[in-house]
């Protein structure tokens, strides 16, 4: 029971191959799921059921909260299960944090965002992947080195840039500064290093194909499943990015977490509206989540190996 | 085809195949440049001025003054602290529990991508909601951990008020946010760990805890020190959770006494909160220095493990 063979155990392949269609070669030089044999114990069933449960618990209470009135949520016993004042507190976040106009923001930013991503960061992945010039090694370090710098950093700058343009409190000025990543472009050249064989091209550059010719119909159907996860990861981070956001963008036209933040500035912040501006702003995600849990889970891990 | 509309065609090739990797990479490094490089360096620069959120198109020159300002501020210092110890609290623990919890993940389990999708739920949510419900969670009166707590005859703290423990209550949401994430990270490291090395130590007569310390610890050294770093970087960052913990103007200034103040919060109360732009500019370049600080001790510490692994 302890030493099947590898063969019948690694049920990830399933995930990765879900996530990323191929599995990349280099992980088929070694035998994986090593110590995958083992079946789990019932304290690891238990142990996964604790942590389970305290990753949902906050999400489950977002939702007890945001249906209650404040006066409940903040009694001596804190209410356990869902009230009926769900649609009144969400018709009071509605109004009170201008939430119809910062989700119409939110999904603009995170689109053009997705959008530009998966377009710069693909043609970059394969560049550093698949073709030869000078200086590529030195290039694809400075890629990475700018992962370690934080925005922090850059802000002051950034802001009085954005306003001397015109792009104060604007739109652009949260969506420019991210329109490529460099993790987009490092997780894309993972997986056109591997996926993506030379033998393609050059057949392609037989038929007198030019370089954007490859690319359109070469590079770009192999690279799809990896810009899928990508396209996905990148949604997420747009939707919820909170610090430049906040600094750059104000009450007239935020995205979804700006006004939330501002909602519970306010002077004094209605607890349960608060929380229904919180499941305003999550509960797209999580549907996405819900969907397509499993690529996401595949992509992370599939991009985390080499990293 | 004329000869010369061969050379021609042929020279157009020559050029297509070199010009068209730097086409492909340049708009990372455009919008790096743009809104990454040039303003870090710039930063510099106006630390070095008085520039107010008020009139933000004039800087006069004052030298090193912000600096000087700064770095005698003991909020600066307090600031410094907090980030530090939140730093430390929230990535070690959240480490070992993603270790043991990838450990866990990586036996042959039922509904093994249900598990996995269930712990990374926690990444999808954003920084502003999950710091609002666990404000409740932590709220002195009527907060829901208070109440908990009172089972175990615990009279009520107020998680807010006190250093450690509201800097405690931060390092929850951070742990809460991001074990699932870095889980998952190693899971996928310890599937790549060759399965020879265990047939060997099993052979060798190993537990599965040996197994564990001698064989998937030491392989997944790399990539340790990688969410280490990644870790150590998202902490210098932490300024959505304070900010909203109490929220309004005590968040923006991290508490009434700045007891749970980190450096991004100093900096944003400088800059858009008080509308003094050119100490909150001092303040990014501080981070700067400590980030390469953190930076040659993270290195320091990797040259001694790879040499101790030796």
């Amino acid at each position: 029971m302890t030493t099947t063979s590898p063969i019948t155990a690694p049920d990830h392949r399933r995930v990765s191959k879900a996530a990323v269609q191929q599995e990349p070669p280099s992980r088929r030089r070694f035998k994986p799921g090593a110590g995958r044999q083992h079946h789990a114990g019932p304290f690891a069933y238990f142990a996964l059921v604790v942590v389970g449960l305290g990753s949902l618990f906050p999400l489950y209470w977002t939702l007890v909260a945001a249906s209650r009135t404040q006066d409940e949520v903040l009694d001596t016993t804190p209410p356990l299960i869902p009230g009926g004042n769900l649609f009144n507190n969400l018709e009071a976040a509605w109004e009170q944090a201008n939430l119809g106009k910062a989700i119409v923001n939110t999904v603009i930013v995170s689109a053009s965002i997705t959008a530009a991503t998966l377009f710069f960061c693909t043609l970059a992945g394969y560049a550093f992947a698949k073709m030869r010039f000078k200086g590529r090694g030195v290039l694809m370090t400075a890629v990475i080195a700018t992962l370690t710098i934080p925005p922090q950093l850059s802000v002051v700058p950034l802001f009085m840039m954005m306003s001397d343009i015109g792009w104060g409190g604007q739109l652009e000025s949260v969506i420019f500064p991210t329109l490529v990543s460099a993790f987009g472009v490092f997780f894309m050249r993972q997986y056109l290093l591997e996926a993506l064989p030379y033998e393609l091209i050059e057949a392609g550059r037989m038929d007198g194909a030019n370089n954007l010719r490859i690319v359109w119909s070469i590079v770009l159907p192999v690279a799809r499943p990896a810009m899928m996860v990508l396209g996905m990861l990148t949604f997420v981070q747009a939707w919820n990015d909170f610090f430049w956001p906040y600094l750059a963008l104000n009450q007239q036209n935020p995205t979804l977490q700006v006004a939330l933040g501002q909602l519970s500035a306010s002077y004094v912040p209605d607890q349960s509206i608060v929380m229904a501006g919180a499941l305003i702003s999550t509960l797209p995600l999580l549907v996405v989540f819900v969907i397509f849990g499993k690529q996401i889970v595949g992509g992370i891990m599939s991009g985390a190996v080499k990293g | 085809m004329t000869p010369s509309r061969q050379a021609w065609r042929s020279r157009l090739w020559r050029f297509d195949d070199k010009a068209s990797p730097y086409a492909y990479i340049a708009p990372f490094f455009l919008v790096f440049g743009a809104f990454g490089l040039y303003p870090l360096i710039y930063t510099g620069w106006i630390a070095l001025h008085r520039v107010e959120m008020t009139s933000l198109d004039q800087m006069e020159w004052v030298g090193w003054e912000n600096f000087s300002n700064i770095l005698q501020d003991s909020e600066f210092w307090t600031a410094v602290t907090n980030t530090f110890v939140i730093g430390v609290i929230s990535t070690v623990p959240q480490l070992m529990i993603a270790l043991g919890l990838a450990h866990l993940l990586n036996y042959k389990l039922r509904a093994s991508t249900f598990w996995r999708t269930v712990i990374l739920t926690p990444y999808a949510t954003s920084v502003a909601s999950a710091a609002l419900v666990f404000a409740l969670v932590f709220r002195a009166d009527g907060g829901l951990l208070n109440w908990v707590l009172g089972f175990f005859g615990a009279g009520e703290t107020n998680w807010a008020n006190g250093h450690w423990s509201s800097n405690i209550a931060i390092a929850v949401i951070v742990i809460w946010r991001w074990t699932g994430y870095n889980t998952l990270i190693y899971l996928a490291a310890m599937q790549a760990v060759p399965s020879d090395l265990y047939e060997a130590a099993s052979l060798d007569g190993a537990s599965r805890w040996q197994q564990f310390r001698n064989v998937t610890i030491p392989s997944l050294r790399p990539t340790i020190l990688f969410t280490i770093v990644i870790s150590t970087i998202g902490s210098m960052q932490l300024f959505g959770e304070p900010l909203l913990l109490e929220g309004g103007q005590i968040g923006a200034q991290g508490g009434t006494e700045h007891q749970y103040e980190t450096l991004s919060i100093y900096l944003y109360n400088y800059g858009w909160n008080l509308g003094h732009l050119g100490p909150a500019a001092a303040v990014a370049w501080a981070m700067l220095v400590l980030l390469l600080l953190i930076a040659a001790i993270n290195w320091l510490v990797g040259r001694f493990m790879r040499k101790t692994a030796a």
